[in-house]
């Protein structure tokens, strides 16, 4: 059976095609935050510069791709058409007469819906890694920063002690496959979940310490809800068979939380260092304010500038880290569609076959770029302030 | 100054001592032990033989004891050969001795790697030189790229210049070596065909045909970042006041960037650059697996795979050493540089 292609140019138009979801999205969104700019503060601003819109636009297609995965890919990603194996760009399925668009792999596999359902795995792992890590770093570097004295030398030698691994040796550790016979990645998620249910209880108990109304509400949702995502994600024992995450995947967010929260630890630390000596911290203090109501509703708010523009950072550098992860093919499983797993198949076989390799590369280039391009944009945005 | 580096070598020596025994727990896990066992000895061994191989090997002694014998403490037993009773070598390859001997880090000594069937040292050592070389030719390619795109960009700040180069630099940024690398491959080596896609042979001898394209990859990453520090850097001096002075008094443009503003707006990119070393180990172990360049980070990747213990403890060592001796080093250079920073 012969495989037919089609050119270049209906190559190009099939792909605006097949991510029209995304199109439609980005319209809706990019068009309500240019119409109400003015009422969305720092967000807003990012439109009055052609980098913040190309950064916004990078981030929220990425965003949309992933969501709408299903319906933009055409293919499973992992189904093998054994015909198509490392078929060129634009060859048509003889069967159901969908097409190749970025060709075949390998193993058979259609690049663009790897490509399209890698930016899956991606946009969840990174930013709720990150999520965690900015957890971590903020409820351990404010009372570093704070007090300082004994804890704030503990807890930096701590710090430094794991900014001083190199990440790759970190990695190959911490995401083997024997670690998982080990308590130790259980171990270590049940203390880096831990700390999300530590900061939100504090944070209202400081705040609402005298509401008992208020109080109640808010400490019991954060109980509940972050006790049940707690004994999904570390013990598999989610009551309602909701929450799971695979061995494989709880291992490789437990190394990225641990390898990027000692940097937000120090930046927190640093912020907090500064922050302290303002005029207003002082007359919290007089007013007989708790250090911890200080250091959440005082100090923390005003450091949120400089914290947004490095989670931004974080989530694309932490994407480059699962990235590595999956050079390196460890923790993902082999077949995963992820961008670095595939980047590490295709660049075995780039003498024979480029096509399988520049799809994933781009995707993972593009989104990095995306979100240094809008840090950048938000922190010269707050620096105008 | 003395005390402060006196100090801070004391707090490195701490460092070091909990970062080796971290990574000696982690490797010596059960599972990593029993997959040791497993490569070497012969397929299809049961579970009792897999126990006495590590028995034999010494493997099985007190935690604290192998790492006091790994660091030259406690000293080194032979182990006693099962057939005649004596006392024998762990490893014959090695030369291990036959009598209790300090043999350890502190003396030299860096053990025996299981899996190239060799001393570590011998390993390792022409593996760090092979790195050093590709180091350096990265550091003569990234430093004054980077040095130059900064000061062109923050020569004058909101320029067009600045804004093209500021963009650049952010894409560089956001491109990691494995990124760059396929790109790279995939524009010079297959479709240009004029650079090698592989760097095997730069071991017998680095030609531009072999090296480039190791080099290129690695620089990339970097050079966005040490560019824009010192454009920031860069910026901030411009707005001096003794800028604005030796404009006033009628020097040209250039001459007030060349005499004035260089020498101040290089302070924080030297410590950008000695931080940066850490970065690149990891970048060094990437571009050496994908160019297959037997370097550091090749070994490093081997000794993981094939759990072989001393010789990833010795990776684990140097790696750790050099991102403390570059933190080092980038503090006491930077007080040196700024006479403004006194240590305490």
């Amino acid at each position: 059976m012969q495989v037919e292609y089609i050119g270049a140019f209906n190559i190009v138009l099939g792909v605006l095609a097949r991510f029209w979801p995304v199109w439609v999205g980005l319209a809706i969104v990019m068009g309500a935050s240019f119409l109400y700019k003015k009422k969305l503060g720092l967000y807003g601003q990012l439109f009055d510069s052609g980098v913040g819109i190309v950064g916004v636009g990078i981030c929220l297609f990425w965003l949309f791709t992933a969501i709408f995965a299903s319906t933009v890919a055409p293919f499973d990603p992992l189904s093998q058409v054994p015909i198509m194996k490392d078929a060129l760009p634009g060859a048509i399925e003889p069967k159901s007469g969908l097409i190749y668009l970025f060709g075949g792999d390998k193993l058979a596999r259609d690049v663009f819906s790897r490509m399209v359902y890698g930016s899956q795995i991606v946009l969840i792992i990174a930013p709720a890694a990150t999520g965690f890590a900015l957890m971590v770093g903020i409820t351990l570097g404010l009372p570093a920063g704070y007090y300082g004295g004994k804890i704030d030398t503990v807890l930096s030698f701590l710090a430094n002690l794991v900014l001083a691994f190199p990440v790759i040796l970190l990695f190959y550790l911490l995401v083997t496959p024997g670690i998982m016979e080990t308590p130790i990645p259980y171990g270590l998620a049940g203390i880096f979940f831990l700390f999300p249910i530590i900061f939100f209880s504090v944070l209202f108990w400081t705040r609402y310490k005298n509401r008992p109304d208020r109080l109640y509400i808010l400490l019991g949702l954060t109980l509940i809800l972050g006790g049940w995502v707690y004994a999904g994600l570390v013990f598999d024992k989610d009551p309602l068979k909701i929450i799971h995450i695979d061995p494989n995947q709880l291992n490789i967010f437990v190394a990225v939380v641990f390898a990027s929260s000692p940097g937000v630890f120090r930046i927190v630390r640093g912020l907090v260092m500064d922050i302290k000596t303002r005029d207003y911290v002082a007359a919290a203090q007089t007013r007989g304010e708790s250090p911890w109501y200080i250091m959440l509703w005082e100090i923390l708010p005003n450091a949120r500038g400089p914290l947004i523009v490095d989670a931004c950072l974080r989530i694309g550098y932490t994407t480059i880290l699962l990235g590595t992860l999956g050079y390196f093919g460890l923790g993902l499983a082999p077949e995963s569609p992820d961008w670095g797993t595939a980047i590490k198949d295709a660049s075995r076989l780039l003498r024979s076959f480029i096509h399988p390799a520049l799809p994933p590369t781009i995707a993972l280039m593009s989104f990095v770029l995306g979100l240094n391009l809008l840090a950048d944009s938000l922190r010269e945005q707050s620096m105008k302030d | 100054m003395l005390s402060f580096v006196l100090r801070r070598l004391g707090t490195m020596a701490l460092t070091m001592l909990c970062l080796t025994m971290i990574v000696f727990f982690l490797i010596n896990l059960e599972p990593n032990l029993k997959k040791l066992a497993i490569s070497q000895t012969e397929m299809h061994t049961s579970a009792e033989q897999l126990e006495s191989w590590l028995v034999n090997h010494g493997y099985r002694q007190n935690f604290f004891a192998r790492y006091g014998q790994w660091l030259g403490i406690v000293p080194k037993q032979p182990v006693t050969d099962p057939a005649t009773g004596k006392p024998a070598q762990r490893f014959s390859f090695c030369n291990d001795p036959v009598v209790p001997t300090f043999s350890g880090i502190l003396q030299g000594d860096f053990g025996c790697s299981t899996k190239f069937k060799t001393t570590v040292a011998s390993k390792l050592f022409p593996a760090l030189s092979a790195t050093g070389i590709l180091m350096l030719c990265v550091l003569l390619v990234m430093v004054p790229v980077s040095l130059l795109i900064g000061i062109l960009a923050g020569m004058r700040e909101g320029s067009r210049t600045d804004r093209t180069l500021s963009v650049a630099s952010i894409a560089s940024t956001a491109t990691p070596e494995y990124v760059s690398g396929v790109i790279f491959t995939v524009i010079f080596a297959s479709w240009l065909g004029i650079l090698n896609g592989s760097a095997a042979s730069a071991s017998q001898g680095i030609t531009f045909y072999n090296f480039t394209l190791p080099v290129m990859t690695l620089a990339i990453y970097g050079i966005g970042y040490i560019a824009r520090m010192t454009r920031a850097s860069m910026v901030e001096v411009m707005t001096q006041q003794y800028i604005r002075t030796a404009r006033l008094k009628g020097l040209s443009f250039g001459s007030v960037v060349v005499k004035h503003a260089l020498r101040n707006a290089l302070i924080a990119p030297f410590t950008v650059i000695m931080l940066q070393f850490p970065w690149l180990l990891t970048g060094v172990v990437i571009v050496e697996v994908m160019f297959r360049y037997q370097g550091f980070g090749y070994t490093l990747v081997e000794a993981a795979g094939n759990n072989d213990i001393d010789l990833l403890l010795g990776c684990s060592l140097v790696s750790v050493f050099i991102v403390l001796i570059t933190q080092l080093i980038s503090d006491v250079g930077y007080a040196f540089l700024n006479p403004r920073i006194r240590v305490q």
